[in-house]
């Protein structure tokens, strides 16, 4: 075999290189491969399982040895059942509003940042976006209590405008967005334009807008499941039950129910992360792509 | 450089830099001045007392006993989710694996979805009564373990959780250095009679160096601020009946929230901040000296 591949090697260099290595390098996928595959998927999915089987259950059920692993009919009592604990239509509403606000506002601050410091010249660019880098590898609890004094001061405790408004642009959207913009739009391109007499911000919207949408909206994803899993900030702001984001929904829920049974958290818990994972199915491709993409300058 | 080219590049960055001084800088300046004052918001004074909470954090038998928790908790995280990783991804990269974006994206759903939601099935999961966990162990004749109220197994516990959500991700950024290394390097091993084995050795790992500190870095920052899954865990602050789960930033929180101890509260970020940059260097120094050790050999 190798012998075969050294003499399309000799005639044909470059494509048929690649063949052979990876043919002379990769065996056959063993079947204890799968077997390690099927193992992790399986236990990537389970949780999700499992919710709903506690979620669809009674409570003498869950408790019976061995446990039931198959759903049961009560899911749909509850769902009433969270709801009478939580207002959890406006939960989601809450969160909805600040996970699109924030998707919505860091792709566009980002990409804007992310442009001037891929293609833009201007004084001290080198050493702020050297900067920009160091300021992800601060632990966000370091400001948390002067951040939380700030948000009071401002009377946004209990706002959603608290979670918001700092979250509007973050450094590692203003990194990826350069990179992407740095990677995507050719120089020549730019200067083509401008010599056509192009303004900044035009060449923004004509030129690089409609080149990044496709990693803009990946960014935007990214941003989006972030806020949406945000639960420290949402703890520390917002006090009232009407103003309390999924995440802090389902903590209440899961404190009031000791004592309760977790079947009415599960169903919470359940109900919370069922719009993520159906958003997944349409986009999961994308946000793969997406973290590889990312990566490979790490 | 033209002036309307600059003008525009200035107002293009100057979100970001107004944000992080408004909502980054300040509170972190505001966070060091704030360490040396006794402030308790219901007696609306602020005290100037020095070191104090320093020296109070110094000698503070919770803060410690937070401080080995979450160096436990990551220990137990950070060794499986790598080791996982990167076997997952050493499979993946594997050109004959049929379905390889399914299963990509299969492995990225833990990463999606609401730590909140994970810590309570989680948290229903390793029940010591009724939880499938025990259950499980039951068969193989293991007597029920005590998830909660054990030290080491409540940080088994949470790191299990942690390393559930982050195992699919790190693989697909394994994956994407591994697809990187030149293809010369696996042709002169294996030239050289070097087993898969050895190829993962000693091509794959040197290779991998800077993905790995990477990983280590952002690892240590993010497992140094675990706060979701104990508090859901434990459904309160307090990180179990004697703090044997607790963390530094459940430790910061309930400092905020339940004792409302703000310069204290401050001490102990910057506490947390002095331990995460003394384990970044840590990391750095050491990985690099692994790496380079390798290429050695």
């Amino acid at each position: 075999m190798s012998t075969a591949g050294l003499a399309i090697d000799s005639t044909a260099p470059v494509a048929p290189k690649v063949k052979k290595n990876k043919a002379s390098r990769h065996k056959k996928m063993s079947p204890l491969s799968y077997v390690f595959l099927v193992v992790i998927a399986f236990a990537s999915f389970f949780p999700f399982y499992w919710m709903f089987v506690v979620a669809s259950s009674t409570s003498d059920v869950i408790a019976q040895t061995p446990p039931s692993v198959v759903p049961g009919h009560n899911f749909w009592n509850e769902v009433k059942a969270v709801f009478e604990v939580v207002p959890f239509g406006r939960n989601m509403l809450n969160t909805l509003i600040v996970c699109l606000s924030v998707a919505a506002a860091q792709v566009f601050f980002s990409s804007i940042a992310g442009f001037a410091f891929a293609k833009l010249r201007f004084r001290g660019k080198k050493a702020l976006i050297l900067f920009i880098i160091g300021t992800m590898m601060l632990p966000s609890q370091l400001g948390l209590v002067p951040m939380f004094l700030l948000l009071s001061k401002l009377n946004w405790i209990d706002e959603l405008k608290a979670l918001i408004v700092p979250a509007l642009v973050t450094a590692f959207g203003v990194f990826w967005m350069r990179q992407v913009i740095d990677a995507q739009i050719p120089n020549e391109l730019l200067e083509a334009a401008s010599i056509d007499g192009a303004s900044i911000p035009r060449i923004y919207r004509s030129m690089i807008v409609p080149a990044i949408l496709p990693s803009a909206f990946v960014l935007g994803l990214f941003s989006f499941l972030a806020s949406w899993n945000d639960y420290l900030m949402p703890l520390l702001v917002l006090q009232s039950p009407d103003k309390f984001t999924l995440q802090v929904a389902i903590s209440q829920l899961n404190t009031k129910a000791y004592g309760m049974d977790y079947n009415i958290v599960m169903a919470g818990s359940f109900m919370a992360t069922a719009p993520l994972l159906i958003l997944f199915v349409f986009v999961g491709r994308r946000l793969v792509t997406g973290v590889m993409d990312g990566a490979v300058k790490g | 450089m033209n002036r309307a080219e600059n003008w525009w590049s200035q107002l293009f960055i100057s979100p970001f830099f107004v944000m992080f001084i408004i909502f980054g800088f300040l509170p972190i300046a505001y966070s060091v001045y704030l360490a040396f004052f006794r402030w308790e918001p219901l007696d609306s004074s602020q005290t100037f007392i020095g070191l104090e909470n320093f020296r109070n954090l110094w000698h503070d038998p919770i803060f410690w006993q937070s401080t080995r928790n979450t160096f436990s908790i990551w220990f137990f995280s950070t060794i499986p989710q790598m080791a996982l990783a990167l076997g997952l991804a050493s499979i993946l990269r594997n050109p004959r694996l049929r379905f390889r974006l399914l299963w990509q994206t299969i492995f990225l759903v833990p990463n999606i979805t609401s730590v909140v939601a994970v810590a309570v099935v989680f948290g229903q999961l390793f029940g010591r009564d009724y939880g499938l966990i025990n259950y499980v162990l039951h068969i193989f004749g293991v007597a029920n373990i005590n998830w909660q109220e054990t030290t080491l197994a409540s940080h088994v516990a949470i790191a299990t959780m942690i390393t559930w959500r982050w195992v699919g991700y790190n693989s697909l950024i394994f994956l994407a250095s591994m697809n990187a290394i030149p293809n010369d390097l696996y042709e002169s091993a294996s030239l050289d009679g070097a087993s898969r084995m050895q190829q993962f050795r000693y091509v794959t790992l040197p290779q991998l160096r800077n993905t790995i500190t990477f990983m280590l870095i952002v690892g240590t920052i993010g497992g140094l601020q675990v706060f979701a899954e104990p508090a859901t865990f434990g459904g309160n602050l307090s990180g179990g009946s004697s703090g044997q789960f607790s963390t530094l930033t459940l430790y910061l929180f309930r400092n905020v929230q339940e004792y409302t101890a703000y310069g204290y509260a401050a001490a102990v970020g910057i506490g947390i901040t002095i331990i995460v940059l003394i384990i970044s260097a840590i990391n750095f120094a050491l990985t690099r000296r692994i790496a380079s050790e390798d290429t050695k050999k």
